[in-house]
């Protein structure tokens, strides 16, 4: 404030977020209120006024960047449903947090889709699981959910099939737990409620026909016929969900001018099960291996964000420890080992989609099966790893990378873990990175297929919340790990990876450079381990408890993934002692927002270029249906 | 030029063609006759070429650490004491803990009293449901459940064969000491004694109960003993304890904790009528 005051000529971009809240009270006087619930962050808007304030904090103080706009419905906790936004600066800095609430009976708040089109698909989401309507959205459907779904899922008095209780842990398993199979007992008990109008005989799904609708096409095939005749030469064409391009079961559907995309709408939720809501029933700790199974090729990178999300809830708790020095740098070692595997699986499955078959894929694999190795022998398990404890970890790096026979034929290996390390960051996986790009960068049919291909300029990717190598490909340089920095990286020396073009090939030359500066931050962690051998990764010396008490307020904890911004924002809703459950857990899924822009990129090309448009935002099924 | 690219790369291509056979020359085929030697080295970080496994003639023996469906353990057969016992007390720790509340204990109860003895009478784990996470061997108390290594667990039906029970589940202890030497040699660290800590618990007050002061109180009743350590963890959280708290074992039901708590939960409450009066 003081610094306000004293430059009032400083452009309001750069003001502090105070500054900017100053600014928005004075300006917005009856409309906004400062949120004064415990731990609670930022502003609360008028839902009436929020378009203009959301247009203020985009152009007027440089808040360009709309990072995840969430819903969280506060029954029994004030009756209300919220939406949740946080903005944030591509020069860097802190959220600027508002909020803006609507009762739970007719919930509606105005679509924000006009000032970020990042906002689309989360909008539709917040519609689809909580109910809440937006007015002014272009396409507000369901978008995990099919359309004929009853109820809202994520709304708190909604209960699914098999509803136990509210919070697990639940009552029957113990003391007097006798075991039944969830599947044998009646899916269609009370659980289940249909509206009063339907006929179970004559159950008609209407996503297909939304979708068409969408695409501005009728689902009717006469009228289109009746329109142009038999001589109409656009085509809808449904790529997935089952093709292999698609990288999982992801459907998109695209009009067609011979070749050529006029449009796509991309179709999803196919692997949806409501991981959110799973992770309210969930205690704190009951979620780390469940993020494990959203970016399953990253998982650690998932640890990481949400151990760092609920780390940030108990900090204002008294009896908090950080995390050491140790645990911090093992972390780091851990997502940045991750992002080489992720880098390594999103090239050489881009490839495949560009159509060089498997070959470059299989080499790449190699290379990641020894840092799974590594991985399994430290935390477990290779790709489920529930490594990261709120703060600690799992187990410190074992002596030695050993195994012990126990099946028949079963081959011994066993590495000193600091030697397979170091050997690993000095020597293969550089080796990799030069034979990667020996084999592609300068190949001229990776060239031609990928150059000027699926262009997305840098102010769309900014206003589409695009994020990781799709924001930073298109000369954003915004990397979290230096935007707001957290663990161990403002000491570590690295660069963001950064190409102007916006095409394919920049995003793929973004993704071997992070190679490049992963290599280079892991050179800076193997001496780090070494200073700190013996130092406890637990801050008292021994692990935590196992039904950790958070106290009450909300966090949004974010790390740059492999595949961009993953961010958890979590509420909790105990009172002073802390709850044993999240109220709210969301999961800023970048697999999920990176797919707005596809069918912006994917205009005027042709289909084969639409898939490695697709592979090369590079998602995971698991993270993008949660 | 065009075309150098493309020529390098399959330049590439083909030099990881060549490498794969000198691999498989230096090691005289050997691959392909079940050696175990050179394994290692083929698997390690100075390996070239070709490092498929012939799965199932070999196979990767998996670390220590690794995880699949958790076991059980019990007191080898030649345990001078305590052969065939269970480790597990069924404190409930990890059906608390366990993510996907896959694991169903039922308590075990003395026939007379009707109070709760630290013995498991069933113990079940829905393997189809199990997300081999961990959290069960990790935060339990008396290292009574173990993940196995054992993950060939393939079977025709899984009606019948996927939720394990305690006959199931239980493994000697050996078999964990052999799997995972280590790990084991960390816990007794732990522990302090390669025996189940209860066990080593009597035997010192068996020793010494006229003149060191032992840790428990000397005058409690064997019977509950195994109970104190899993409740006085318990105790830190409410929730937990509230569950806890079997309504047989009905000695002291209102202690000075639990009015210490009480009191908390009512300025808890008090806080929050205030804050949502404010908010209203
Ligand atoms: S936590 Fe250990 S001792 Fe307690 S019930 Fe589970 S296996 Fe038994
Ligand atoms: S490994 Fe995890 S999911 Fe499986 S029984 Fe143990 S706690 Fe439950």
């Amino acid at each position: 404030m003081d610094s306000f005051a004293a430059a009032p000529e400083m452009p309001l971009e750069f003001a502090s977020i105070d500054d900017a809240i100053e600014h928005l009270k004075s300006s917005h006087p009856y409309a906004i209120k400062l949120d004064e619930r415990d731990g609670y962050d930022g502003i609360i808007v008028d839902a009436d006024q929020l378009l203009n304030i959301a247009r203020v904090i985009r152009d007027d103080l440089g808040f360009d960047y709309l990072s995840s706009a969430t819903a969280v419905d506060y029954l029994g906790e004030g009756d209300h449903m919220e939406m949740v936004y946080h903005a944030y600066r591509t020069s860097g800095g802190g959220a600027l947090v508002f909020k803006a609430q609507t009762d739970r009976e007719n919930p509606t708040i105005p679509s924000l889709t006009s000032v970020w089109r990042g906002a689309d698909f989360q909008e539709r989401e917040a519609w689809d699981l909580y109910g809440i309507r937006f007015s002014g959205h272009p396409n507000l459907k369901r978008i995990l959910m099919w359309e004929g779904f009853h109820g809202h899922p994520m709304r708190k008095d909604w209960r699914e099939a098999y509803y136990e209780e509210d919070q697990k842990p639940f009552d029957s398993r113990w003391p007097g737990g006798h075991v039944h199979r969830s599947e044998e007992k009646n899916v269609f008990g009370k659980n289940v409620s249909y509206p009063q109008d339907i006929d179970l005989n004559r159950l008609m799904d209407s996503s297909e026909s939304a979708v068409y609708e969408s695409l501005g096409l009728g689902v009717d095939i006469e009228r289109v016929m009746d329109k142009d005749g038999f001589e109409t030469n656009e085509l809808v064409v449904n790529m997935g969900p089952h093709h292999p391009s698609t990288h999982g079961v992801f459907r998109m559907v695209l009009t067609v001018d011979g070749e050529t995309v006029t449009s796509l709408e991309p179709v999803m939720g196919y692997l949806h099960r409501n991981h959110e809501k799973i992770g309210e029933r969930n205690t704190y700790l009951h979620n780390i291996p469940f993020t494990d199974r959203l970016d399953y090729i990253s998982s650690m990178g998932n640890n990481h964000g949400y151990v760092l999300a609920v780390e940030q809830l108990m900090s204002l708790g008294r009896r908090y420890n950080p995390p050491t020095y140790r645990c911090e740098a093992l972390r780091v070692m851990m997502v940045e080992l991750s992002r080489i595997v992720n880098h390594l699986w999103a090239i050489g499955f881009w490839l495949n989609d560009i159509g060089a078959f498997f070959t470059p894929v299989l080499y790449f694999i190699q290379e990641r099966e020894r840092i799974l190795d590594f991985f399994e022998a430290v935390a477990g398990s290779r790709m489920m790893c529930n490594y990261m404890r709120f703060g600690g970890l799992f187990g410190d790096l074992p002596e030695r990378i050993k195994s012990v026979t126990n099946l028949t034929n079963d081959r011994v290996r066993d590495y000193n873990t600091m030697q397979f390390l170091t050997e690993m960051i000095n020597e293969r996986i550089p080796r990799t990175i030069d034979e990667l790009e020996l084999l592609l960068t300068q190949n001229e049919i990776v060239l031609e297929r990928s150059v000027d291909v699926g262009v997305l300029s840098a102010d769309d990717a900014i206003n589409f919340s695009a994020a990781g190598p799709l924001l930073r490909g298109s000369g954003v340089a915004y990397d979290i790990r230096r935007a707001e920095p957290y663990s161990i990286y403002p000491e570590l020396d690295f660069d963001i990876a950064v190409e102007d073009e916006g095409d394919m090939y920049a995003r793929y030359r973004v993704r071997v450079q992070e190679l490049r500066e992963s290599v280079r931050i892991l050179r800076q962690i193997l001496p780090r381990l070494e200073a700190t051998r013996g130092e406890s990764i637990w801050a008292d010396g021994k692990p935590g408890a196992y039904a950790p008490r958070v106290p009450h307020g909300e966090a949004y904890g974010r790390v740059e993934n492999g595949k961009g911004e993953l961010g958890y924002y979590i509420v909790s809703a105990g009172g002073r002692g802390g709850s044993a459950n999240p109220w709210r857990y969301h999961v800023r899924a970048p697999s999920f927002i990176n797919l707005t822009p596809l069918g912006h990129m994917s205009k005027g090309h042709k289909v084969a270029d639409v898939v490695g448009i697709l592979g090369s935002i590079d998602i995971v099924l698991g993270e993008t249906d949660r | 030029m065009y075309g150098t690219g493309l020529a390098k790369g399959l330049m590439l291509t083909l030099r990881h063609f060549v490498e794969s056979y000198i691999d498989d020359l230096r090691y005289g085929f050997r691959k392909y006759h079940h050696s175990t030697d050179n394994f290692g080295i083929r698997q390690g970080t100075q390996t070239k070429g070709v490092i498929t496994v012939q799965y199932p003639d070999e196979k990767v023996a998996v670390p220590e650490r690794f995880r699949f469906v958790p076991i059980l353990i019990v007191e080898d057969d030649d345990h001078p004491t305590r052969a065939g016992k269970d480790w597990c007390t069924s404190c409930g720790i990890c059906a608390k803990v366990c993510p996907p509340q896959c694991i169903w204990i039922v308590r075990g109860s003395d026939p007379v009293t009707g109070r709760p003895v630290p013995d498991p009478e069933a113990f079940f784990i829905d393997i189809d449901i199990c997300m081999n996470c961990g959290y069960c061997a990790e935060y339990c108390p008396f290292d009574a459940i173990k993940m196995d290594h054992d993950y060939e667990l393939a079977s025709y039906d899984r009606t019948t064969h996927h939720i394990h029970d305690k006959e199931r589940l239980s493994k000697p202890n050996s078999y964990w000491r052999s799997i995972a030497p280590t790990r084991a040699y960390e816990e007794m660290l732990v522990r302090g004694t390669w025996e189940h800590k209860d066990a080593a618990k009597e035997a010192r007050r068996g020793q010494s109960s006229s003149s060191a002061p032992s840790p428990q109180p000397a005058a409690q009743p064997a019977a509950s003993t195994p109970r104190t350590t899993p409740a006085a963890e318990s105790a830190a959280d409410a929730s937990a304890s509230a569950t806890a708290a079997p309504p047989a074992e009905g000695a002291t039901p209102w202690s000075e904790d639990d009015a210490k708590r009480e009191e908390r939960r009512r300025k808890a409450l008090e806080r929050k009528a205030r804050r949502a009066a404010k908010q209203g």
